[in-house]
């Protein structure tokens, strides 16, 4: 069984990959690092996004093994840059 | 009342202001981030901030929860703004108040500092010469390429 997870793109991610969001299917257990092992697999514009990415889930920062399960929000967070 | 906002409206400071300050306070203060007209020495036209605005809302109430905890008073207001902001209009205004000036100063401090590393919020300069250019940022604390998240306020390791 596949876990949907909705991804979210800011800034300058967004701007480099043409998108806003987007919802990925992992498989059961999977982790952030998953998340972008898989995005990045898809090559190009996707590889931009770093291999060890700032990500937000659920509005609150994670490392990469944080697990993710179905429905959870991952945001890409590039440097960020307040004030 | 401690009050943290991200909206796109135009921040009124007198608003946020008038949202601290009691008679207990001989000290207030109103901290504005302005857009300015140039990066280094290249002249700039406006900026566009960008926020990941439900998240940025929750961070900013806890930056400003954890000025309150140094401040050792609720009198903490902080507004940032997203959208596309011209040169003089303010970005951010954060206004704090206590019975004395230092404690006013350092919280003050706190939230425009903390707000840069952790806030969820980018900014775009816009280049009188027509290129657009993202804003070289902070990796947030607790995040795969940050630094371990630091302990903050004065209640310890919260």
């Amino acid at each position: 069984m596949s876990v949907p997870v909705h991804t979210l793109f800011f800034a300058a991610y967004r701007d480099r990959l043409g998108l806003s969001e987007l919802t990925v299917e992992l498989a059961q257990g999977a982790t952030v690092a998953d998340l972008v092992a898989e995005l990045r697999g898809r090559g190009s514009p996707f590889d931009i996004l770093p291999e060890q990415p700032a990500v937000a889930v659920n509005r609150t920062y994670a490392m990469l093994d944080e697990p993710l399960g179905a429905g959870d929000e991952v945001a890409f967070i590039p440097p960020v840059a307040g004030g | 009342m401690i009050f943290a906002r991200v909206a796109s409206e135009v921040i009124d400071p007198a608003e946020v202001l008038a949202r601290v300050g009691s008679d207990r306070d001989g000290a207030t203060l109103l901290f504005l981030g302005v857009v300015r007209d140039h990066a280094d020495d290249r002249p700039v036209s406006g900026m566009r901030y960008d926020a990941y605005e439900e998240m940025a809302g929750e961070v900013l109430s806890k930056i400003a929860a954890e000025a309150a905890e140094r401040l050792g008073t609720d009198r903490v207001a902080v507004v940032h703004r997203f959208g596309e902001l011209a040169i003089g209009e303010v970005s951010v205004a954060i206004a704090v108040s206590s019975p004395h000036r230092e404690e006013a100063y350092e919280a003050s401090r706190y939230v425009i500092e903390q707000l840069k590393e952790r806030l969820p919020v980018w900014k775009k300069e816009h280049y009188v010469d027509g290129v657009s250019e993202w804003v070289e940022g902070n990796v947030p604390p607790g995040t795969a390429s940050g630094a371990e998240p630091a302990a903050v306020g004065t209640g310890g390791d919260a």
